[in-house]
């Protein structure tokens, strides 16, 4: 498994244990056609672009997983169901149960209340630390990613293609089947990544980098939005994640370079201040090492102690961010990290 | 002088009728409603109170006095008030949804985020809290045999400081605006720098105000619980009600400093330029989240775990039966009260850390379920075996048990990391919490009234009309919260005062028809309580146990003396009243009186509760001389304060024997009325005991449980 944690193997060889013996393979099976047939009975169920309806291995996992819990919940659920009805039918005043005023306990019942949760929660427990480590945003879906860098800002997001060198404004370009790294902070306050049908929600935040992993295998346009409230625009911050084939990918990047627009400090300055984005823009370059230099502008005095220490993010290539094995580093959120 | 000198940063826009004159709007006009509201309001009270005279019934028997249950009564009536305030506002912002679908709608952006954190920080800090607290105030004393907590100038003070607090939220309602940071106020948004203006120090303030007075509540009823119960009340013969309101002490003890921390280091970030979470110069906001949320998970169970308490007491009552598993709730309610410290993080599973991190979390989350889950059952079994009477706050506990089950299993899917974060920050969520709070914490507190109401004021509620308001509250919820998990599930974020997806009206729409019968209920409540005053002849129980009670607070008069109890009760067993009735040990003359100390009442507590209002209203507007004002007067009072001695006053043995004995006489007097007569003017709150009633079916005491069904 690609992202091995060092030193957690023994647990995990444990927790894989576990989980084998968990019969839960066949859930996600029952559970998905089980939420699609609810969905479609009910009236008005558009997905609106919904985790319901994934585009991609991580929502689905994500998807799939929801349908397990679920499932594996009716164990203590049905049981009220059933027998809240029966127990105050028969013991209701007048009714046919024997009044036993004292009674008040019962060891096989006792270990029947305590078992069943604890062994429930052994099962859900397994299935969570499974997919929690499968589907942890920081782990990369794969060799080569495209790495893109993204800077929330009030009320629209920018996107930065260090790859390609072009940069868009509330427009996510992507190749379909090829693996995805989103690199991301904040310019202003926290916000809320999500591409609800590609995968599920990272902080952005100021002077700090957080990754998600993502990897789409449908085109089509689907909406991501912050979901973390930042003011008046943040009911319309959302933007288009347009998956396209890896060819019309190469095609719309040569497209994005012949556009006028670049992106320097100055017209980085310019989208600071809040206004919702009505049109997408495209640049056709940018001041590479943008995103460093966004980072670190929350900390000056800190990045400039380690400002010579290595390259800046315009020799950020892929290859630099792939190295999985050390992902947990990059977890650090300190502006070093950034480096 | 100086304009700014003496009113700080106030000025003529300040006021919420200048929009209105302004920049006249339908959202305008519904904010100086409210703001008139508001003002009329006070103003109403201020005339009533003039004309009827009851200025100095209020200061003298009220305001000053020191009684835990007259303190737990002031408790409850600052949540019933704050909760119309909040109630309206919730059905408000469903109303805005509804309407808004691709812009349109009736509130502005600004008035929406105005109204969520207002709803927010209301239901919880001035609503759920006073009410838990209120209750707890009144009961607890009473189960444990006691004449009044520890330390009854703190618990006024307390109370005081709550007043003063819910008064700061109020005053925001006519003089400038609220945050628009939710009521979880994450910086950097609520810092200085995105947020100018008073909105966030409203609710610094507000809520500094309230987390300060619930510390001092925790110390005041851990210390009453362990020292002042009545001899013979071992812990492990206490009711389970208080039980659970001394975990939550204990939880209030640990789990409130964080949050004034928290809120004080944002303060001084905004006042002083610190830099705690600021974007910049090394502040940090996460650090802001993990403060925050090691308060507000326990949080939840300092709410949740005294209407578990109500739970227990309900059930047991109206099944006419021991609750079963005693010894197993009272373990399961400390586990949950330990863990509850333990699971912080799952409210930000998606600020990246590490997915081990998560995992780590998300299954301690899930291990809470578990006690969780076996109280349930309890109560469930503590039906096994009983005489079930459907009585209103047997509905509210039957239809606590389906839903909170349910809720219990969404959060069970928000502790999956990987779940959590699609629905995170989305309606699911929204669902989830209120899925907890409503039927749990706030119709247990529901049940609660309709419960101990008859032993507060001697008199019982009409309960034709509790039926009708449960019957509206309880479908309510349901259309109101139902279709938001599945909004949620669609992708519908919280906060958001409009959306463009022509898929959700349906679902809003049925979440505005539950919030209407949401409405409808507390409107039936209020008349409840309405008509229950004007009939309170007809419904009075004085004899103090209308329901077949199974503690001690059943077995002294209603309303009860103000030193509780005439003679400090001797206790044997659980349930003590219950078995003494069956025994036919209850309402004995004891063998001697003595004289009685109660606290004198005093000015000290409201002149605190006054001038920390005064003090926070200076810091919301940076009047400087009222801050320096106010909070030297608040320690003046206080220093004051403890140089007075004679501080308590006698009852002379004689006037303690007068009243009871003939409160005695009149219980062994009066007939006791079967169950079967509970609800007709014959409960005069003298009970024959069920188990010796022997009407249906046999009394077999201790025999082993046939199976189910
Ligand atoms: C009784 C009927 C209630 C209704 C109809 C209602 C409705 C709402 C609505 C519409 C929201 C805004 C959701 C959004 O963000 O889009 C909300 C938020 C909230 N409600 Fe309620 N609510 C009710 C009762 C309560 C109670 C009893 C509590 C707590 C004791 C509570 C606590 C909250 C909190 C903490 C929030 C989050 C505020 C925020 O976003 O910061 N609510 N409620
Ligand atoms: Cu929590």
């Amino acid at each position: 498994m690609p992202g091995s944690q060092g030193g957690s193997v023994t647990l995990r060889g444990i927790v894989g244990l576990l989980a084998a013996a968990v019969p839960k393979i066949a859930l996600p099976k029952i559970a998905l056609p089980a939420i699609a047939l609810l969905a479609i009975a009910l009236p008005g169920a558009g997905f609106a672009g919904s985790f319901l309806e994934p585009a991609g291995p991580i929502a689905a996992g994500q998807l799939s997983h929801f349908g397990v819990i679920s499932m594996l919940m009716l164990i203590v659920i049905v049981p009220m169901f059933v027998a809240l009805p029966i127990v105050l039918y028969r013991y209701r005043r007048g009714g046919k149960g024997t009044y036993r005023p004292d009674w008040e306990f019962n060891w096989g019942l006792e270990l029947l209340i305590w078992g069943v949760p604890v062994a429930l929660v052994v099962a859900l427990g397994t299935a969570l630390w499974r997919q929690t480590i499968v589907g942890d945003p920081y782990r990369a879906l794969g060799p080569d990613p495209l790495v893109v860098e993204v800077v929330a800002l009030d009320w629209k997001f920018l996107f930065l293609y260090p790859e390609q060198g072009v940069a868009t404004l509330d427009l996510l370009a992507l190749p379909e089947g090829r693996p995805i790294t989103l690199k991301l902070t904040s310019g202003t306050v926290m916000q809320s990544f999500i591409i609800p049908r590609l995968a599920g929600q990272i902080y952005a935040m100021a002077g700090m980098q957080t990754q998600l992993n993502l990897l789409a295998d449908e085109t089509g346009d689907f909406t991501g939005r912050n979901t973390q409230y930042n003011g008046l625009g943040f009911a319309t911050q959302s933007f288009t994640t347009r998956v396209m084939s890896a060819d019309d990918f190469e095609g719309w990047v040569a497209t994005a370079k012949t556009q006028q627009a670049g992106l320097d400090a100055a017209a980085y300055a310019r989208l600071l201040p809040p206004a919702v984005v009505n049109e997408p823009v495209i640049y056709a370059r940018f001041t590479p090492g943008l995103f460093d230099q966004i980072i670190a502008s929350f900390a000056p005095g800190m990045a400039g102690g380690h400002a010579g220490h290595g390259p800046q993010a315009g020799a950020d290539t892929p290859a630099a961010i792939t190295a999985p094995a050390t992902s947990h580093q990059q977890h650090d959120h300190t502006p070093e990290a950034a480096q | 002088m100086n304009w700014e000198l003496i009113f700080g940063q106030i000025k003529w826009t300040s006021f919420v009728f200048a929009g209105m004159i302004e920049n006249p709007s339908l959202s305008e006009a519904i904010a100086s409603g409210a703001g008139s509201i508001a003002v009329l309001g006070a103003l109403a009270t201020v005339i009533l109170l003039t004309v009827k005279g009851w200025w100095v019934p209020l200061w003298r028997d009220w305001l000053t006095s020191v009684d835990h249950k007259k303190v737990g009564i002031m408790y409850i009536a600052i949540a019933l008030v704050m909760f119309a305030r909040a109630v309206i506002e919730a059905a408000l912002m469903r109303a805005q949804q509804l309407s808004a679908t691709d812009g349109g709608g009736f509130l502005s952006a600004d008035h929406f985020g105005q109204l969520f954190s207002t709803h927010g920080t209301i239901m919880i800090f001035f609503v759920a809290m006073p009410f838990i607290t209120g209750l707890m105030n009144y009961v607890m004393p009473l189960q444990i045999g006691a004449r009044d907590v520890s330390f009854p100038l703190l618990n006024a003070i307390s109370l005081m400081l709550t007043m003063a607090g819910a008064i700061v939220i109020m005053v925001s309602l006519v003089v400038g605006q609220f945050s628009t940071g939710g009521w979880s106020a994450y910086p950097p948004f609520t810092g200085i720098e995105f947020s100018p203006g008073e909105g966030v120090d409203y609710w610094i303030w507000a809520v500094s105000l309230g987390s300060i007075g619930s510390t001092l509540t925790g110390l005041n009823f851990a210390v009453t619980i362990y020292k002042k119960r009545c001899p013979g009340m071992t812990l492990f013969r206490m009711p389970l009600f208080t039980w659970t309101t001394l975990c939550t002490s204990i939880l209030m003890i640990f789990a409130m400093a964080p949050l004034t921390a928290a809120t004080v280091m944002l303060a001084l970030d905004r006042y002083a330029g610190f830099h705690f979470f600021t974007n910049g110069d090394g502040g940090n906001m996460m650090n802001y989240a993990n403060l925050f949320w090691l308060f507000g998970h326990p949080e939840v169970y300092i709410l949740i775990l005294p209407a578990f308490g109500v739970w227990s007491e309900v059930v047991a009552t109206f099944s006419s039966k021991r609750i079963y598993g005693y010894t197993s709730l009272v373990y399961a309610t400390m586990c949950i009260a330990v863990l509850s410290f333990a699971v912080w993080l799952h409210h930000f599973f998606t600020m990246g850390q590490s997915a081990n991190v998560n995992a780590i979390f998300g299954i301690a989350t899930m291990i809470i379920g578990v006690p969780t889950g076996v109280k349930v059952y309890d109560w469930l079994l503590t039906m096994v075996g009983g005489r079930i009477r459907f009585s209103t706050a047997m509905l509210y506990h039957i239809n606590f048990l389906l839903t909170f089950i349910l809720g219990g299993m969404t959060g069970v899917l928000l502790a999956n990391p990987g779940v959590d974060f699609q629905v995170h920050n989305t309606l699911f969520l929204v669902a989830h919490f209120h899925n907890m709070i409503i039927p749990g914490v706030l119709f247990g507190m529901f049940a609660a009234v309709q419960f101990w109401f008859p032993k507060v004021f001697g008199f019982r509620l009409h309960e034709g009309l509790g039926r009708a308001s449960f019957w509206c509250f309880a479908p309510g919820f349901l259309l109101a919260f139902f279709p938001l998990y599945w909004l949620g599930m669609m992708g519908a974020t919280r906060r958001t005062y409009m959306w463009s997806n022509p898929d959700y009206l349906p679902w809003l729409a049925l979440a505005m028809l539950g919030a209407v019968l949401i409405l409808a209920g507390f409107a039936l409540m209020v008349t409840q309580i309405v008509v229950s005053v004007r009939q309170r002849a007809q419904l009075a129980a004085p004899l103090g146990d209308p329901w077949d009670g199974r503690a001690l607070e059943w077995s002294i008069p209603s309303p009860p003396p103000a030193w509780n109890f005439a003679v400090l009760p001797q206790v044997t067993s659980q349930d003590p009243f219950y078995e003494a009735k069956k025994a036919g040990t209850a309402y004995r003359s004891p063998a001697s009186y003595e004289d009685i100390e109660v606290p004198r009442n005093t000015a000290t507590a409201p002149l605190i509760g006054l001038f920390a209002c005064a003090w926070a209203f200076g810091l919301v507007w940076h009047i400087w001389w009222l801050v320096i004002v106010s909070f030297v007067l608040i320690w003046a009072v206080v220093i004051a304060r403890s140089f007075a001695t004679d501080t308590e006053e006698t009852v002379p043995a004689a006037t303690v024997k007068a009243a009871n004995e003939a409160f005695l006489a009149a219980a062994r007097a009066a007939p006791g009325v079967t169950r079967d007569q509970e609800m007709t003017s014959a409960n005069r709150g003298r009970a024959i005991p069920e188990a010796l009633e022997g009407r249906s079916g046999t009394i077999a005491s201790g025999a082993p449980v046939e199976a189910l069904s």
